[in-house]
Formats: structure tokens, sequence, C-alpha cells
């Protein structure tokens, strides 16, 4: 038994690397399902905080993420674009990260052709601008058309059908936030939420989402959705089972196999425990 | 059609004189805004139209329409409105349900900005309170007055790094964090360099502080720069101590990690706004052998430096950091009336939890920010 | 002068922000947009700064054959590679747009080696599970226990062992995390407000005069 323990220590950290790549790959490759997906509350109270928009209603879709969040932040994108999309909800999409728009425009062309849904008359994307909060403050203070005078292609606000009678946030009637961090959901909600008191959910990546628990506790966001995790719920409330859904085997097994590595570091570390020993 | 309907309506109503009239409508100058606008309110209506055309006049011209609104709400703000102009209101209603359904005329609202946002008035208080308690206690200060404050293992444990990494003939690596120079955390982290640079200067030790941002390198620089001067050191600053990196977050990380796998300093100062590139610094700096110490306020990191790093300042330790490693009397005085402050925001949520729980919310919605 | 005037300036602006927080009338409100304007503009210079001395040290590196040098090379090659194809291949402002030369680079290059650095996370926590996570007290014990339960309850294999184990995650994170993080959080907020005051009084001088007491 000593003998396990003290290989146990010696323990090269990359075995631990293969393992959690064997288990997080397998998975994905094979389908190999574990568990289903049960909705948290939080992510009911995002859908059904969409479901209460009254259709031919305009939402603002901040996609404040880049590639580096993809994999947390683009399902749940991806799926309230297909939402908005299917209860004929206008979308005016904004970025405030310069690695955003293409992202965007991708989550809107595949649910506008899935939907039958036009760029320009059902959604809009207005693109990258630089400034974090300022952008959100100038575009209550100044207006939207003054802040994004052009769409991601140079068309004039002006000439979007979409873009008719949207001055401020006063025209819009939630704010759907999909944030890896910083500018996101926190700057929507301080500059923007307590503000003009419009309603606003958001999708943020697993690990920022306890600091925006306070917010939904206070009403300040309707619901919320935590990483992968939460995406995948949400998709299962759409019923459109996507990249999250699949990921979430592979997610559980390496969960299983982190809390295993705690466990067995410290049953590692047992028999050199001596009384009283600090760090 | 709806507008038609509503230009219809306005030349009947411009027309006539007076005409007979619905529920009361109140108009007042909208409170603690920069002005140009007035807030509508009316009560709800047994049976409400489709729609209201919101119509307004000006003193010795007719009524005009500026907005139609859903029937089912009972408030408007008119952001159109001109400041010093006295305007009357009126709603009509349009659509199903809206024939002859109008509201009476309001008061006459004069729009004008105002001078101080009353909505902020708690915000006002205690930072006036704290503004004060600061201003006493470095009064105090001043005198000669000194207080103890409980140690901090990793204040405690920065010179105690610098000097390890001096013996082993080895650098220090401060990590500014990943956040521009408009971040407070970067501006406290700016403050803490100043003084870990007085300490490599006289420890003659190598410094290495990546910068994330063009205006944090500069800043850095000069911190850095006066700070071995500050000591009689300024022979041995090198221009190349502070770098640029790269503002790309995972960029930034790749490089800070290839500095510490080549470098292999013996202290990491990780003390910034730091977001999910924690974990990967702290790991690789492990790695190193690096004894790390990190500070931040940003909570959800705080677990990934508790658990990989040596020693962890959290939240207000971090800000707090330049008065206990400079010892400053000002800077205690300030430290001490966070602590008051803190005391006195205790004792009223203490105080606000009871009167909440006896069915009172008058201190629950004085401190409401919404 | 060289310590008093940027004193006043960071006490003059300072104090005039704080203000503009509290009065809305144009004529601060104005001058308050107006500045925070100013420091985009500002901070938009330093990149020229950054540049240079990005450039200077790693080419000085490469010129004295420092230790992996190459990398270095790579660096500035990539750098002005990048440049060029931006500012002259992809049609000026719309340089983000798809199918320009810049967007290319940075859809293939930059998201590709970013997303591969954020998926190492993965790896070091389960590493540093291993490493790091040390029951030493009770406070560590329960730590651990409660990570265990959060691990386990916010996957789905969670409520498939038992359907209690996702129900006492969620209550572990609404309540005392939330608890634990809004003191924190109060506690740090009350530090932003002391280093903004001292930094606003000029107390606090180290990163505006270059270290000096």
């Amino acid at each position: 038994m000593s003998a396990f323990f003290a290989n146990l220590r010696r323990l090269d950290r990359r075995w631990i690397f293969l393992t959690v790549g064997l288990l997080v790959v397998v998975p994905l490759l094979t389908g190999f399902h574990i568990a289903p997906v049960l909705p948290s509350a939080r992510a009911r109270g995002f859908y059904d905080a969409i479901e209460k928009v009254p259709p031919g209603s305009t939402v603002l879709l901040a996609g404040d993420y880049d590639p580096g969040t993809i994999a947390e932040n683009y399902p749940m994108h991806l799926a309230v674009s297909r939402h908005l999309m299917r209860r004929n909800i206008k979308i005016i999409a904004v970025e405030l990260y310069p690695g955003g728009p293409p992202l965007a425009d991708q989550v809107l062309h595949i649910a506008g052709a899935e939907y039958k849904k036009r760029e320009g008359y059902d959604y809009v994307n207005l693109g990258y601008k630089s400034g974090n909060e300022a952008v959100m403050s100038a575009m209550g203070s100044a207006g939207i058309p003054r802040t994004f005078p052009a769409d991601r292609s140079g068309t004039p606000v002006g000439q979007i059908p979409v873009m008719k009678g949207i001055e401020n946030f006063g025209q819009i009637a939630m704010i759907v936030s999909v944030s890896a961090g910083y500018p996101g959901t926190k700057e929507w909600v301080q500059q923007v939420v307590s503000r003009y008191h419009v309603p606003m959910v958001a999708g943020v990546t697993a690990v920022s989402a306890p600091e925006y628990y306070p917010y939904l506790q206070a009403g300040q966001l309707q619901g919320l959705l935590g990483g992968m995790a939460g995406a995948a719920e949400y998709e299962v409330l759409v019923k459109a089972p996507g990249l999250a859904t699949r990921g979430m085997d592979a997610q559980s097994l390496a969960h299983i196999f982190i809390a295993l590595m705690i466990i067995l570091g410290n049953l590692a570390a047992l028999p050199q425990r001596t009384p009283g020993a600090k760090k | 059609m709806k507008k038609f309907a509503a230009w219809i309506l306005v030349l009947v109503l411009g027309a006539s004189s007076t005409t007979a009239f619905g529920f009361p409508l109140k108009a007042v100058d909208t409170p603690n805004d920069k002005g140009n606008n007035v807030t509508l309110s009316w009560p709800a209506q047994p049976h409400p139209p489709e729609q209201w055309a919101v119509l307004r006049v000006e003193a010795g011209k007719t009524y005009a329409a500026i907005d139609t609104i859903g029937g089912e709400l009972t408030g408007y703000t008119d952001e159109t409105a001109k400041n010093g102009v006295p305007y009357q209101y009126r709603l009509a209603g349009l659509g199903a349900g809206g024939a002859g359904v109008f509201s009476e005329d309001s008061q006459p609202a004069v729009p004008e900005p105002s001078w101080f946002d009353t909505g902020k008035l708690n915000v006002f208080i205690v930072i006036t309170l704290f503004l004060a308690l600061v201003l006493y206690y470095i009064g105090q200060a001043q005198r000669g007055k000194q207080w103890s404050f409980r140690p901090i293992a990793g204040l405690a444990a920065i010179e105690e790094a610098i000097g390890r990494s001096t013996e082993m003939g080895k650098g220090v690596l401060y990590v500014p964090g990943v956040q521009d120079i408009d971040d407070i955390q970067t501006i406290a982290s700016m403050i803490i360099l100043g003084n870990v640079a007085r300490m490599t200067a006289k420890y003659e030790t190598p410094l290495m502080v990546p910068a994330n941002s063009p205006a944090v390198y500069t800043v850095a620089d000069e911190v850095v720069k006066g700070a071995y001067a500050d000591v009689g050191r300024a022979d041995a600053y090198r221009s190349d101590m502070v770098r640029y990196i790269t503002s790309e977050q995972f960029a930034y990380v790749a490089a800070v990690n290839g500095m510490m796998l080549r470098e292999r300093p013996a202290a990491n100062l990780l003390l910034g706004a730091f977001f999910a590139e924690s974990l990967l610094l702290a790991e690789t700096g492990h790695e190193t052998g690096a004894i790390q110490i990190a500070g931040t306020a940003n909570v959800h990191q705080l677990p990934f430096f508790v658990v990989a790093c040596d020693y962890t300042l959290i939240g207000e330790e971090y800000y707090a950091a330049s008065a206990y490693l400079s010892k400053d009397a000002k800077l205690l005085g300030s430290l001490k009336a966070s602590d008051t402050i803190k005391i006195l925001l205790v004792l009223t949520i203490v105080a606000g939890c009871v009167l909440l729980t006896l069915g009172n919310h008058t201190l629950a919605e004085f401190f409401a920010t919404q | 002068m060289k310590r008093e005037i940027p004193l006043l300036i960071s006490m003059a602006a300072g104090i005039f922000v704080l203000i503009g927080f509290f009065v809305p009338h144009p004529a601060i409100r104005d001058i308050y947009d107006d500045i925070q304007g100013w420091v985009i503009i500002v901070v938009a210079f330093t990149y020229v700064l950054g540049m240079a001395n990005l450039l200077r040290i790693n080419t000085e590196q490469i010129q004295r054959r420092a230790k992996d040098w190459p990398y270095k090379l790579a660096l500035v090659l990539s750098l002005i590679a990048t440049m060029i194809v931006g500012f002259f291949f992809s049609r000026g402002s719309h340089y983000l747009d798809d199918g320009t030369g810049f967007s290319w680079i940075y859809l293939t290059f930059y998201s590709s080696m970013s997303s591969t650095m954020f998926s190492l996370l993965a790896f070091f926590i389960a590493s540093a599970a291993f490493r790091a996570f040390r029951v030493r007290s009770v406070e560590a014990l329960l730590l651990a226990v409660a990570a265990l339960i959060l691990m386990i309850g916010r996957v789905p294999i969670g409520n498939a062992i038992h359907p209690a184990i996702p129900q006492i995650a969620d209550w572990l994170m609404e309540i005392p995390q939330n608890a634990a993080k809004r003191g924190i959080l109060m506690g740090a907020a009350l530090g932003v407000i002391a280093t903004g005051f001292r930094v606003i009084l000029g107390i606090e001088r180290t990163y505006g005069e270059g270290g000096g007491t």
C-alpha cells in the first residue's frame, strides 16, 4: 500500500493530462451517452423570460465573446438566436469583442436559414465597437443609430428595415447578453439595466456564473445560463440539442475524474502527514 | 391607417376648444435627468384601447401627435421636449376600443435639467461619510496617532520572496493583471509595483514586468524607473525590465508562461485583475518551483489562486497592500477609515435585516439602487 | 512642478468625474462624457509606445542571439506580416469582415491558438486538484466536500446518481457561496473607494510620480 502511495506522490502530471484528454475526446467521437440533461431553474428563467417577449418586438443580442470561449458561449448564442427567431422576435446584434462579429454572423445566418428570416428585415448585425462601457452608455444617451451608424457590412442603419423606429433602449424589449467576461453582462447591468430598466437575461462562462447570482436574486437578470452545462439545459428547453448537449457527457466524465483526483491527491499525501504540519 | 386616424383626431381636437374629457393625466418634469424629458402617468383603464396617441401642445400652438404607444401602458416619457418650455399633454385612444376615449389635458410641465440625481442620494451619503472619515483619520495620523492592523501573511511574504530570489540569484516576475490602466485593480497593482521595485532595487534583484496594454506598460515603466531613482539605484534600472507583450488575453498568458519557463524567476507576484488565465499562470509558476503570491479582487479567480499559490490576497487585502508595504501614516489612516465604514455598514445591514423581519422596508428601500 | 502637475491633473479629473456621477445637468455631464472620450484617445496613442517597446526589445534579443531568439524572430515577422495584411489587404476599416486577409489570419491562427490556451485549463485544473488541494484543516475539509458535491452536481450524472445532489449544489451556490461572495465584494468595493480617494487626494503618489514618496 505504501508503495502505491509513493508512486502516487511521484505521478507525472502528464498521465493526468492524458487521462483528461481521453475522457473528453472519446465521448465526443463515439457519442457515448451517460445521463440526460435536466434544465435548472436559472435556465428555465432564461427560457421563460424570452417566451414572455411579444412576437414582433426587438431584442438586443450582445455577443460579447471571442473564439477563446467558443465552447461555452457559442452554443448558447446559437440556441438563443434560434429561440428568438422561432418566436418571430427581431434581433439587433452587437459585439464588444473584436473577435465577436464573425461568430455573431455565423449564428444569425444559421438560425436565419432554419427559420427563413431575412437579414436586414428580421435581424441585423451592427458589428463591433471599441469603448467597452462607453459604448453601452452611448447607446442609451446618444442613441443606438448614432453609436452604430452602419451595420457590419457598411449599410447605413437608416436604410435597414429592422432598425426603423429604434432610437435607444426605449424600443428594446430585452437585452440578451452572451458574455465571456469584460466587457459583458456586469457592465450591461450597471450601464443599461440599472438606468433604463430594460429586462435582461445572460449566458456566461461557467467560471464567472456565480458572480451574477446576486444580480439574478435582485431581479436585475431574469435568467442565467452558466457555461456549457447551462447552454445544454437551454438547448433541451428550446428542443434544439446541439454542441453543448453533446459536450455534457465528456464534461460529466471530466468532472468525475477531477473529483477523483482531489481524493487521490489527499490519499497520496496521507502517509506523509505529521500532526500539526502546515504549509 | 392608424397614423391617418391619429391625424384626423389631431385635427378634430385642434379645431375644438373644449372637448369631453375622461381620466386624469399627470405630466411632470422627469426627475434626475439632463433635461428634455417629461414623464406622463395615468391610471390603468378598465377597458384600454389597442393603442394610445400621445398628443402634445405648447403655448400658442395646436396639439400634435408625437408618438403612438401600446394601450396596456400607464406611463410614457417624452424625450423630445425642450428645456424651459411648458408643455401640456393629452392621450387619445386608437384602434379597437379607442374611439372617443381620451384623457384630460395634463397640467403644464416644464422640463429642466437636474443638478443632483436624488436617486443616488444613498451613494452620496455613504461616499461623503467615507471621505469625511478618510480626512479625519489622515488628520489623526498626521498628529502621530498609530493603530494596529492584523498581519497579512501574503504581504509579509513579498519582501521574503524578493529576498529569496536574491539569495538564489534569480529574478522576480511581477504580473500586473490583464486589465487596462483604467481598472482600479491595475492602478492598485501599479502602486504595489512601486513598493516592490524599491525592494528589488535595494537588493539588486532582477525584475520583470510584462504589461498587457501599452498604457499599463507606460505607467509601469515610469513607476519602476522612479522607484529605482528613489532608493538611489537609478543606475540599476534597465529599460527592458518592463515590456509590453500584447493586449490579447491568451496570447499574453502564453508569453508570460514562456517567460516563467525560460527565465525561471524565484518569485512570481500575480497582483491585479485576472480572469480565466489565473490557473494557467499559477500552475506554470508552480512547475518552475517559484514562490507565488497572488492578489485580486475578481472573486471568481480566487479559488484557483488559493489552491495553486503559496499566498493569496483576497479582495480588500489586495487594496490595502500599498498601505501595509509603505507603512505610510496617511495610507494607514485611510485603511482605518475603510475599517470604520465597514463596521458601520455591517451595523446597517444588521439593522436592515431586523427591520425587514419586522415588516419595515424603509432602510432597505433607502439603500436600493433601482 | 514635475510632481505637482500630475497630482493636480489627477485630482481635478478625479473630482470632476466623481461629481459627474451625481450631477445629470448637461453643464457637468457633457464635460464628463467628453473626458471619457479623451481617455480613449490618450490610450490609443500609447499603442505607439507599446509597439516601439515590443519591437525594440525583441529585435535586440534577435541581434544578440539571446535564448530562444527564433521565437522572437517569429514574433516580429508575424507582427509585421499581420500589420501589412491588415492595413493594405483587408479593405481598410472593414478589416474584420469575412473574407479579408486579416480575418483569415485571425480565425486561422489566433482563434485556434486562443482556444487551445483556454482548453489547457481543463488539464491544469485536474493537475492542480491532485497536487494542491490538500485537506489540512476543518475549513479545507468543508471546501473539499463542497467542491466534490458541486463537481458532480453541476453535470447530468449528478442527477442520475441522486436528484438531491444537484439540489444541494444549487443551494451551496445560492446561499453560502453568495453570502461569502457578497462579503468579499463589499470589502473589495470599500477598498476600491479608499484607493480612489487616495489617488484623488494625492496621498497615493506612487503610480503618478514614478515611485516618489
